[in-house]
């Protein structure tokens, strides 16, 4: 079958989709965006949350139909949807989905292609995100507060505490622990994690 | 495989009539494991999510009538004062991006034993309201649950919503696990004060082939706080009562032993469950215990 969808503000088609397949199967396999993780496949580990219509789900447990005319943010994203956001209300607040603009995309051959994607290496955000390689708060936190250790976990966690921060910009520990309670790393980085979320937290509140 | 999507509640209605073996998906986090994991092939995926209806509520005067489809993360926003016992069971349920797709419907759908509302909605009192293009039927939740995931649905029908009882005094409900969030339950209780009717109903979970009432607790407590007059003295409740409350409880239980627990520490966590929420609520009755936040 055919699907439709918006992800990270551009307009995608995939073609030939099995009618059992997730959006996670979409997004990594089809669409050349594998920053969302397949771990789990059961909605236990949270490293392929990303945002639906603005709520956080676990990508593997949306069948790829159910997408079909809704909006996706990915951790691929999560920079420009960050900026935008901060750009329509400047301090705090959701950004209506409305006011995020689209590309066209008749052809699905947009994103990133599979081989490119297979070659990518971890270096500061290349052509495949629209922005000039700035990360965002919440990224840029996890880097400076050391909250990255093998990084499995880090997609997912980034784009549940971005969420977080957006709903609740001064969470307490007992908010960030909740909010991020479906989200494991296995490398048991947790206060680090914490620690980070705390930070964008505070330099967000610096900042307004 | 054929993914249906339907636009309107009719359209499903007509659509699973045509198809009986299509399984509905709504927030996909039962079935998408089955299919991630291949223990199901379904012929038809029956998508529940375009109706956007699904998704509401409506507070009457005795019921809230909850949309199959409403998120548990719903329910914990904005149904904690009409539905606190669901609330507090919403809450255990998983994770944040869990509760955001999952909802009561696809709970009672799949029929699990171990399905975080069900304790709930027995103690509360409520009937699903199942629909074919035969007509509809109030099912009540006490004859919903049919055996280990079984349900008294008929091939051809739908859940569209449940009718739950607005609280009419405190509710608790109580899980065990191994941690905060997703947990499995090893099992559950819910209980909930019916002051208007002087009644007190129970909910078991994940202790019996099906989430089953405890009712022989229900009748010796009903009886006993009558007799004693507590329901207007709103004296504290004698401790033999409490025990020998908890103890029909566990009694109640025919459990089995898994890996997430043994049959007799299950029965011996509902009797403590038992105990524990008949103290929290009667305290709440009284008019100085805890609040229904964040007690589970």
């Amino acid at each position: 079958m055919r699907v439709n969808f918006t992800v990270n503000g551009r307009r995608y088609e995939a073609d030939d989709v099995w009618e059992g397949e997730s959006l996670l199967y979409v997004l990594r396999e089809r669409m050349g965006l594998p920053g969302s993780k397949n771990a789990c496949e059961q909605g236990e580990c949270g490293s392929c949350t990303v945002r639906l219509d603005g709520v956080p789900v676990c990508s593997c447990l949306v069948a790829a139909g159910q997408v079909e005319g809704r909006e996706v943010v990915t951790v691929e994203g999560l920079a420009d949807f960050a900026a935008r956001r901060s750009q329509a209300h400047p301090g705090r607040g959701h950004l209506p989905h409305a006011e995020r603009s689209g590309g066209g995309c008749a052809s699905g051959a947009c994103g990133t292609a599979l081989d490119k994607a297979r070659q990518w290496e971890a270096e500061p955000a290349g052509e495949e995100t629209r922005d000039t390689g700035e990360l965002s708060p919440i990224q840029q936190a996890f880097i400076d507060a050391g909250a990255v250790q093998c990084g499995f976990c880090t997609p997912g966690l980034l784009v549940a505490a971005d969420e977080l921060l957006e709903r609740n910009p001064e969470p307490s520990d007992a908010d960030i622990r909740e909010a991020l309670s479906g989200n494991l790393c296995r490398c048991t980085g947790y206060e680090k994690i914490l620690d980070a979320v705390r930070l964008a937290a505070a330099r967000a509140e610096e900042t307004v | 495989m054929d993914f249906l999507r339907p636009a309107r509640w009719e359209e499903a209605l007509a659509a699973k009539a045509e198809h009986p073996t299509a399984v509905p998906i709504a927030g996909g986090t039962d079935v998408m494991v089955e299919i991630n994991f291949d223990h199901r092939r379904p012929e038809y995926l029956l998508d529940l999510n375009r109706i956007g209806e699904l998704s509401e509520w409506e507070v009457g005067q005795e019921n809230v009538r909850l949309g199959a489809c409403v998120p548990y993360s719903h329910i914990m926003e904005h149904l904690r004062a009409e539905l606190p016992g669901l609330a507090l069971a919403s809450h255990t349920v998983a994770s944040p991006q869990i509760r955001n797709r999952g909802g009561v419907g696809g709970n009672l759908g799949t029929a699990s034993p171990a399905g975080d509302a069900h304790p709930a909605l027995l103690a509360a009192g409520a009937e699903v309201e199942a629909e074919s293009v035969r007509g509809t039927r109030m099912i009540p939740i006490d004859a919903f649950y049919t055996g280990v995931k079984r349900n008294a649905l008929a091939p051809d029908e739908l859940i569209r919503a449940v009718h739950i009882k607005k609280a009419d005094g405190p509710q608790q409900y109580s899980k065990v696990g191994t941690r905060n969030a997703m947990v499995i339950a090893v099992c559950a209780f819910g209980l909930a004060l019916h002051p208007e009717t002087r009644t007190v109903r129970t909910g078991i979970g994940s202790a019996a082939p099906t989430p089953v009432r405890a009712k022989e607790a229900e009748e010796f407590l009903n009886a006993a706080l009558e007799e004693g007059g507590f329901w207007d003295s709103r004296t504290i409740i004698t401790p033999s009562i409490a025990k020998q409350f908890a103890d029909l409880a566990a009694g109640a239980c025919n459990p089995i032993d898994d890996v997430r627990g043994t049959a007799s520490y299950r029965r011996h966590a509902v009797g403590i469950m038992a105990r524990r929420t008949l103290g929290w609520t009667w305290e709440s009755y009284r008019g100085n215990g805890r609040s229904t936040e964040g007690a589970a």
